[in-house]
């Protein structure tokens, strides 16, 4: 039903449409508003068969969503920043024992400094976690793709991580057709586990395995992630059917055709980069853009054949890796292995700093004719970091 | 000649069987159609008090269930020795997580299974005292506190055995670890306030509480049976000496154990609600010397030189528990 | 379910990992020596009947019991029970009354009317069994269970010997002791009473292919004491006998007798039931030195009798006797004081001892004696092949038990003489000490006390002094044996291996160990309440 509607209600009463049997949470911001209206469907028995827990950490929501995921139930949490990285044993647990866990990222910077602003850094941390990541670029997408996340979970018996922009989309208020119970059922079967403690036919889940068979255990695990490759865009295709609307899927080109330069990006700032863009192609630039979705598995050889015609590829990031630089454009650069196409990178956005049209605008037109640095940090007050650094460090 | 029903037997409840009793009226242990939660082929040392606790215990919840149970284990050593790919000990439904999460594990379990509207299984959550004194005392905290329906049991060789026998929160004062090594002018471990986690879980006022302890099969038997009648947050104490971290021969284990609660050192109780409603007497009260002096791990109390400054202070311990548990109730009255 | 690689495994799959391999010592069950089997003069199975009893099965514990000993109901009253002197049990509370639930049993069989039946096999072998007295009547009864053809000849009128004529009915009614004999009877044995042998050696011409002398000692021992013409001077066994046989002997109003022995006391005590209005025993030693056992002692004071210890007749008259005091010496040895003192007195009843009566070996010199005793070998064979002896009359302790014994150790290397075999005992010297017991497991129980008869009752007649237990009491007390050395079931094995290694094979089979899993921890070992297992180096 389309309605005018938070994020993250909207998320939330799609969550609810998906009869999840167990959620657990942690309050953090921005997330808080996801569990805070899941746990009223709970409560107002709108949400028949499923229990709500509040837990005393992140670390125990995680625990308590692998212990009633490995029960058969499907299972909820959320969280954000800190709190995603309070709960990461248990979140490289979850994956290593393959349990379809779906978990809202209301992405969030980490600190210190301590900052509640929307950034990738939480997510990006994860990356080698084991779980499948998706990034939502608006809020009609954050609610589809936690429907599409619940059956590629259950399909591969991998869990999967859900990213929105923290209060970007989570506290936005926009029209959102919310998917309804009616319609999710038909698309999204009742969970079959593939593994679950059940002590009328019982099994051990979670040996100690050893160094004789460690490698294959992680390669099989490396394997199945990269199985979602296939499944992902089915389920996109099949969502596509069932909703009447296009959403999920691995990536998502805008005005490739003829275009020499490359925006790549995750999350909501691709609204704002496709107004530029726009602009930009107006001014007869050829520059287009892709939304990378699922970025864990990293989707290389569709990349790779979407930038085929490229010449140059600047990559827009909401996080990076101190001490080298971007971390999406690394992975990029896979696809462009033995092409002769130019890459960039840009940090922007860090902390929640507003990534403005008119300094994406100047960015991307000085990089359209190869005038920017290899890394650049977008807005960086350089003479305030400059002069800070020389008081710091010399 | 009279029939009166003789009510004595040459061996009492102390033995795990006895040939005189009902079959009805005997220990779980003694079935040789026991369910052997955890089976032969594990790889725990000999004379493992922990692996014993735990076939004890899981054992007589699968009685007190028609073996409806699901276990939530914490990593340590019987997680470590019950399976090593490819080879599992268990018998039940069985899951490892993490160090220290196996209390909240186990309220998912137990949520799924609430939520599938299966309350007729039941979960339960352990541990040893690493898992559930330090890095898993949060989560059974929240346990706790939620009173979520999971039994936990702690199995208490009151140091980190699994990584090589390290100090932990349940580690006594004056015991030797490796990292509390018996040098220096206070040799062992300091005397700290203790970390008294079933007086801990009482005052989350859970329906029950219980330690126990190796040596008195009938008594952890009863307890664990009396666990599953209550629904909600319960929790289990149980005393597990480990040969290889204590210094002690692989067949003191019960012994030892058994000296534990004669000395005092391990008063032996239970409490509903947040207050104690028995506790098991002392039946051959000894000195804790007589318990202290099987362990390597407090012979530095006793050679070179002798410190009875030191075992004082035990003893007070020791004192203290009797008094405050009423282990002689002759002595100090009643509860 | 599809269980994913190598992170779920299959439950119960540890059975493929045989941790036996890591033991360097295993656990055996064994069956050790209890110390009342030990200590028991007539090898009795002790701890074995009681283990038996413990679960109410009666007859087949008796049936185990008369496997070693035909006589529970009398042993149940006359035998000194040196198996609780040594009773493990003693350490931990007090001794099982041992004695109590054998006489129970005894008693039981009675009342129930049990019977040993005929032996199925006739040997052809033919053997004279000499004296009908404990010994001689055990080794009747063995080797008749044998299947040889048994001849019991004795002097007197009714088999039983000392048990007849010697022990008051007061404590051993003879109802009991005719019931026991009697089964024997019932087995088949020849009874040939009034029937005095005086030549051995004819005996063996009469077709007999073997002979077991078990006379006793009949004599009673002299002493000289002065005596006046008047003076009423009686011997001990004389009385015990003419009482038995109905003839009253005539002791007066005070009686003393001489003596400090188990007979010493009977006679006493008998005196009293005849009448006497004092009974004064005189003892040179003191009470602590006294033969007669300590029981005995304490019913004889119980019953109004009076001692005088350290103390030796001097002289004897018509109405009074003169008594030295005697002093302990340095070395604990009494010597005369020259205190001297007047007892009034009827009658000197002298109880200081039996000699045996080697008349029936006739002029024969090949079987030998010494100090007045007949030598035996290891297999009781007297100097003369073929001619065995025991009881009191072989150099002994002079019991009723120990004679019971000879007779049943007689009775075997007569049936191996016999066949041309050697009797081969099995030895079992691994005695169980109380500190290899884990007493922590046994129920706490007192020993429960025989009621007694009111002891100013008891003086006046002939009434059984010592009560049975009923049978409630008899379980208890037997379930009150701690089982030394030998496996009573108590799970306790089975319970307390971490490995599971223990197999229980069922009710009175006992158990197994598992070698593919035991790691040889030793726990079952140290955790066996009653010592059976032991751990033994594995190859």
């Amino acid at each position: 039903m389309l309605r005018q509607v938070e994020g993250s209600k909207a998320v939330a009463d799609t969550v609810a449409a998906c009869r999840p049997q167990v959620i657990c949470a942690y309050p953090i911001s921005p997330q808080t508003h996801i569990v805070e209206g899941l746990s009223q469907l709970v409560k107002n028995g709108s949400l028949d068969g499923c229990e709500f827990i509040n837990v005393e950490s992140e670390f125990a929501a995680m625990s308590v969503a692998i212990g009633a995921s490995a029960t058969g139930a499907r299972t909820y949490t959320a969280t954000a920043s800190q709190g995603l990285l309070y709960m990461v044993e248990a979140v490289y647990n979850a994956s290593g024992l393959g349990l379809p866990i779906v978990m809202t990222v209301a992405n969030r910077a980490i600190g210190a400094p301590i900052n509640i602003w929307n950034d990738h850094s939480d997510s990006m941390s994860q990356r080698d976690s084991g779980w499948i990541q998706l990034y939502a670029e608006t809020n009609q997408e954050a609610a589809d793709l936690h429907v599409q996340a619940f059956k590629i979970a259950e399909d591969l018996s991998l869990p999967v991580m859900v990213c929105m922009d923290g209060f970007i989309l989570t506290h936005a208020y926009e029209r959102v057709d919310v998917p309804e119970r009616s319609q999710v059922d038909k698309f999204l079967p009742p969970f079959v586990p593939r593994q679950v403690l059940d002590p009328n036919n019982p099994v051990s889940i979670g040996a100690m395995v050893g160094p004789e068979a460690f490698t294959e255990v992680k390669y099989m695990a490396h394997m199945k992630n990269q199985l979602a490759l296939e499944v992902i865009p089915k389920v996109a295709r099949d969502f596509q059917k069932a909703f009447g609307r296009s959403s999920g899927g691995l990536v998502r080109g805008y005005k490739l055709d003829g275009a020499d330069t490359v925006v790549i990006a995750l999350g909501s700032i691709l609204g704002t980069i496709k107004d530029v863009v726009d602009e930009m192609v107006a001014a007869d630039i050829a520059i287009g853009v892709i939304g990378i979705i699922a970025f864990r598995p990293f989707p290389t050889d569709v990349v790779r054949t979407a930038l085929s015609h490229a010449k140059r590829v600047i990559v827009l990031e909401k996080a990076f890796q101190v001490g080298i630089g971007g971390i999406v454009i690394e992975n990029v650069r896979a696809s462009l292995r033995g092409s002769s196409t130019k890459d960039y990178t840009v940090i922007a956005g860090l902390g929640g700093r507003p990534i403005t049209k008119d300094s994406l605008r100047q960015y991307l037109n000085r990089a359209c004719v190869d005038g920017v640095e290899d890394l650049t940090f977008l807005d960086l007050d350089q003479e305030l970091a400059d002069s800070e650094i020389l008081r710091e460090v010399w | 000649m009279s029939a009166a029903p003789i009510k004595f037997y040459q061996v009492g409840s102390f033995a795990i069987g006895n040939r005189l009793l009902s079959p009805e009226d005997r220990s779980i242990q003694s079935d040789p159609e026991r369910t052997n939660a955890l089976t032969s082929g594990h790889r725990a040392c000999q004379g493992c008090g922990e692996a014993l606790g735990a076939r004890y215990a899981l054992d007589a919840a699968m009685r007190a269930t028609d073996d409806k149970i699901i276990a939530v284990n914490a990593t340590g050593c019987l997680e470590v020795f019950s399976t090593p790919y490819p080879e599992s000990s268990w018998r039940i439904a069985w899951l490892h997580s993490l160090f220290g999460n196996a209390p909240a594990v186990a309220t998912g379990v137990a949520a799924a299974l609430k939520a599938q509207g299966k309350s007729d299984i039941r979960v339960i959550g352990q541990g040893g005292d690493g898992a559930t004194v330090d890095i898993g005392f949060g989560a059974l905290s929240g346990m706790f506190e939620r009173n979520d329906d999971v039994l936990y049991i702690c199995y208490d060789n009151e140091a980190y055995m699994n990584t090589g026998v390290q100090r932990s929160g349940a580690t006594p004062p004056a015991a030797r670890t490796a990292t509390t090594q018996a040098v220096g002018e206070n040799p062992g471990n300091v005397f700290g306030q203790g970390k008294n986690l079933p007086r801990i879980a009482m005052a989350h006022e859970i329906p029950y509480v219980a330690t126990a302890t190796v040596a008195d099969l009938r008594d952890l038997e009863a307890k664990v049976i009396k666990a599953m009648s209550f629904r909600g947050a319960r929790y289990i104490h149980v005393l597990v000496p480990c040969p290889l971290g204590w210094g002690s021969e692989s067949c003191d284990t019960i012994k030892i154990a058994r000296l534990a609660t004669q000395s005092g050192l391990f008063p032996v109780f239970e409490a509903e609600s947040g207050e104690v409603t028995s506790s098991t007497p002392i039946r051959h009260r000894v000195k804790v010397e007589e318990y202290l002096k099987l362990q390597i791990r407090y012979s530095h109390l006793f050679s070179p030189n002798r410190r009875d400054d030191v075992i004082d202070l035990l003893q007070a311990t020791a004192d203290k528990n009797i008094s405050r548990y009423n282990l002689i109730p002759d002595e100090s009255g009643s509860i | 379910m599809e269980k994913p690689f190598a992170i779920t495994l299959s439950v119960n799959s540890s059975l493929a990992n045989h941790t036996g391999s890591w033991r360097v010592e295993k656990p055996e069950y064994v069956h050790r020596m209890p110390p009342c089997n030990n200590a028991c003069p007539a090898g009795e199975n002790i701890q074995n009947w009681l283990y038996i009893a413990e679960d109410g099965s009666y007859e087949a514990a008796w049936r185990a019991l008369i496997l070693e000993n035909p006589f529970p109901a009398i042993m149940g009253r006359v035998c000194y029970h040196p198996c609780q002197s040594v009773c493990n049990r003693a350490e931990l509370d007090e001794a099982v009354g041992i004695n109590s639930v054998e006489r129970f049993l005894g008693d039981h069989a009675i009342e129930k009317g049990w019977s040993i039946p005929p032996p199925t096999v006739e040997s052809g072998f033919k053997v004279l069994v000499i004296g009908a007295g404990p010994a001689g009547l055990s080794a009747a009864y063995h080797l008749r269970s044998m299947g040889h053809s048994v001849t019991v000849r004795d002097a007197t009128h009714a088999p039983g010997g000392m048990m007849r004529y010697g022990i008051p009915k007061y404590r051993l009614p003879r109802e009991v002791l005719d019931a026991e004999i009697n089964r024997i009877k019932d087995m088949g044995v020849q009874f040939e009473m009034n029937t005095r042998v005086d030549d051995v050696h004819e005996a063996l011409n009469e077709g007999f292919s073997a002979v077991f002398l078990a006379i006793g000692a009949q004599l009673s021992k002299r002493a000289y004491i002065p005596a006046s013409e008047a003076a009423r001077i009686l011997d001990a066994i004389k009385v015990l006998h003419d009482v038995e046989e109905g003839n009253q002997p005539l002791l007066g109003r005070k009686v003393v007798v001489y003596g400090g022995g188990n007979t010493a006391m009977d006679v006493a005590r008998t005196a009293k039931r005849l009448g006497a209005e004092e009974a004064i025993i005189v003892y040179r030693r003191t009470r602590d030195k006294a033969p007669a056992n300590d029981e005995e002692i304490t019913e004889a004071l119980e019953e109004g009798i009076l001692v005088k210890w350290l103390s030796t007749v001097k002289h004897v008259d018509e109405k009074s006797m003169q008594i030295e005091k005697m002093a302990l010496d340095a070395d604990g040895y009494p010597q005369p004081t020259g205190e001297f003192e007047t007892l009034e007195a009827d009658s000197l009843i002298l109880a200081l001892g039996q000699e045996v009566d080697f008349s029936l070996l006739g002029n024969s010199a090949d079987i030998d004696t010494k100090d007045g005793v007949m030598p035996v070998d290891s297999t009781m064979m007297t100097t003369h092949p073929g001619i065995f002896a025991g009881g009191d009359m072989i150099p002994a302790e002079r019991t009723v038990t120990t004679g019971v014994g000879h007779g049943k150790k007689a009775a075997r290397n007569i049936d191996a003489w016999l066949r041309k075999t050697v009797y081969e005992k099995i030895d079992n010297n691994d005695l169980v000490t109380y500190e290899q017991l884990n007493t922590w497991y046994y129920t706490d129980a007192p020993h429960i006390v025989r009621e007694r008869l009111e002891a100013t009752r008891r003086a006046k007649d002939f009434s059984e002094v010592v009560k049975g237990l009923d049978e409630s009491n008899a379980l208890y007390e037997a379930r009150r044996c701690m089982s030394c050395g030998n496996c009573f079931e108590c799970d306790n094995c089975f319970g307390v291996c971490p490995d599971n290694a223990i197999i229980k094979l069922g009710p009175g089979k006992g158990f197994e160990i598992n070698l593919d899993y035991c790691k040889g921890c030793g726990i079952c070992v140290s955790e066996c309440p009653s010592s059976s297992i032991m751990m033994v180096p594995d190859k």
